[in-house]
């Protein structure tokens, strides 16, 4: 499979790259990784007459830390958030996370800004970013702007970008106290994306589910917050029975996605079972 | 569009169509055809071959994305008419049979050793998960790699 001819554009910088957007427009594509839109281009499924190859763009891999926000360059490859020392020490369910994309390969060429401007419905950094409230930084020709995750998902493979920006960072804020977190996948079996996956944050103070952050991928069109089951632990006893009973409540008031691999009532079924899996580790590792 | 790349340590330069996958550049365009095209959908790593020392699914890449890269694939592994310990492995220990994943399968196994060089058969077996085999099982394959990583430990300790 071959794409359909295009011209190439290889961006020598961001200001470039967000130039050749707005002279192209919707005739062009980004390309980072390329493990999303390679695909695509292979299958037809898109057809750019443009590609502008953001690939080269080396001032956008980085991770630093801000004090309490870990700032990611948009072009940073899954494998090195996944081995970053700093990502494992401060913010393991995201280094959980981009350990589970794909394969080696694909993580050795797939970038952060890549997945979250692609937005597949059941790819793993949107629940990650969504339950760390992390803020996306999108630039464009009027400068910067940072979109907040909550606001960025806007349906399947459908964000709040505008088509002449570009994602520069992802700006990660440190879970303070005493927080714990975990990323539990039950990855498709042939194409390792999330049937369900689902992210927790917990902040436990004096036996006390003080804060809670619970989100879903590959679940419904869109990943979300499952506010249903926060609100069901939050100010309540921090303890393995509180949390198995909220689990109950995954996905309540949301429509599953249902496929030949998995119906809508086994990918709710499994929503349960995959919350409780991250609410009771995310709580070991809290207390 | 004109790409300039080192395969196996040798300088090649084409003038080829950025659509070009990196897959067919190496096959068609330099006649390395050690580099396998299995699926084309970016699931079976037959394709895999090392740029600048990471592995990775050429059939993904375009070749334009690999200018002025160093690429290494299966035809330059064994040096001086010697087999590389990892091709060893694979023929000591029987690591394959109809030989269509080998190349793919070799090349992220040393990707792997030059990270890890006494890698579990636990681990083995997670970093294949890219590679399919429809032959082996697979326990071959990871007797092979386990073949591999002790040899390259003991050349590294004789030397
Ligand atoms: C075999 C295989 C298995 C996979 N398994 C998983 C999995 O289990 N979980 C998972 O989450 N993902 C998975 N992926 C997808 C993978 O993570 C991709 O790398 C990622 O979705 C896209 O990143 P990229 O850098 O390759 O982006 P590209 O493919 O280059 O781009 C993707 C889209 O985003 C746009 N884009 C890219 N960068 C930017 C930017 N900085 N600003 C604005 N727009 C941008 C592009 O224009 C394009 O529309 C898999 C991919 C493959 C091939
Ligand atoms: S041919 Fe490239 S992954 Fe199968
Ligand atoms: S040996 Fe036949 S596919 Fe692996």
């Amino acid at each position: 499979m071959i794409p359909m001819a295009f011209e190439y554009h290889r961006a020598a910088s961001v200001e470039e790259a967000i130039r050749l957007l707005e002279q192209y427009g919707p005739d062009a594509k980004v390309l980072a990784g390329g493990h999303s839109l390679t695909p695509l281009m292979k299958l037809r499924f898109a057809q750019p007459a443009h590609v502008i190859d953001i690939g080269r763009l080396h001032e956008l891999r980085y991770i630093r830390e801000e004090g309490n926000v870990i700032a990611i360059g948009a072009l940073t490859l899954h494998r090195t958030v996944a081995e970053s020392a700093t990502v494992r020490q401060r913010i393991p369910v995201l280094a959980e996370a981009a350990f589970r994309i794909g394969d080696v390969q694909v993580r050795n060429m797939g970038t952060i800004g890549g997945s979250l401007a692609h937005a597949d419905p059941a790819a793993d950094y949107p629940a990650v970013v969504l339950a760390l409230e992390a803020e996306i930084v999108a630039q464009g020709p009027a400068g910067r702007r940072t979109i907040r995750a909550r606001d960025f998902f806007r349906g399947p493979f459908t964000t709040a970008l505008q088509p002449n920006e570009l994602i520069v960072e992802v700006r990660v804020p440190v879970p303070s106290g005493k927080t714990g977190s975990a990323y539990q996948k039950y990855p498709h079996p042939a194409s390792g994306f999330a049937v369900v996956g689902c992210a927790a944050v917990l902040t436990v103070d004096a036996e006390t589910c003080r804060d809670v952050r619970v989100a879903f991928t590959g679940v419904a069109t869109q990943p979300f917050r499952d506010t249903v089951v926060e609100d069901a632990l939050r100010g309540q006893r921090a303890d393995e029975a509180t949390v198995r009973a909220a689990a109950e409540k995954a996905a309540e008031g949301v429509q599953p996605l249902g496929d030949a691999f998995a119906s809508a009532e086994y990918r709710r079924h499994m929503a349960k079972v995959y919350a409780r899996r991250a609410l009771l580790q995310a709580l070991t590792r809290a207390t | 569009m004109r790409v300039a790349v080192h395969v196996n340590g040798r300088p090649y330069e084409r003038d080829i169509e950025p659509r070009m996958l990196l897959v067919h550049f190496l096959r068609d365009e330099l006649g390395l055809t050690g580099t396998h095209i299995g699926c084309d959908t970016s699931n079976c790593g037959a394709c895999t071959v090392l740029l600048d020392g990471k592995a990775v699914k050429s059939c993904t890449l375009l070749a334009v994305q690999a200018d002025g890269a160093d690429i290494l694939t299966v035809e330059g592994l064994s040096q001086d008419g010697r087999l590389h310990p990892v091709q060893e492995g694979f023929w000591e220990e029987h690591g394959l049979q109809c030989g269509f994943c080998t190349p793919g399968m070799m090349m992220l196994a040393v990707e792997l050793l030059q990270r890890e060089p006494d890698p579990s058969e636990e681990a083995i077996r997670h970093y294949l998960e890219g590679n399919l085999c429809r032959c082996t099982g697979y326990q071959h394959i990871v007797h092979a790699i386990r073949y591999a990583a002790q040899k390259l430990r003991e050349t590294r300790e004789s030397s």
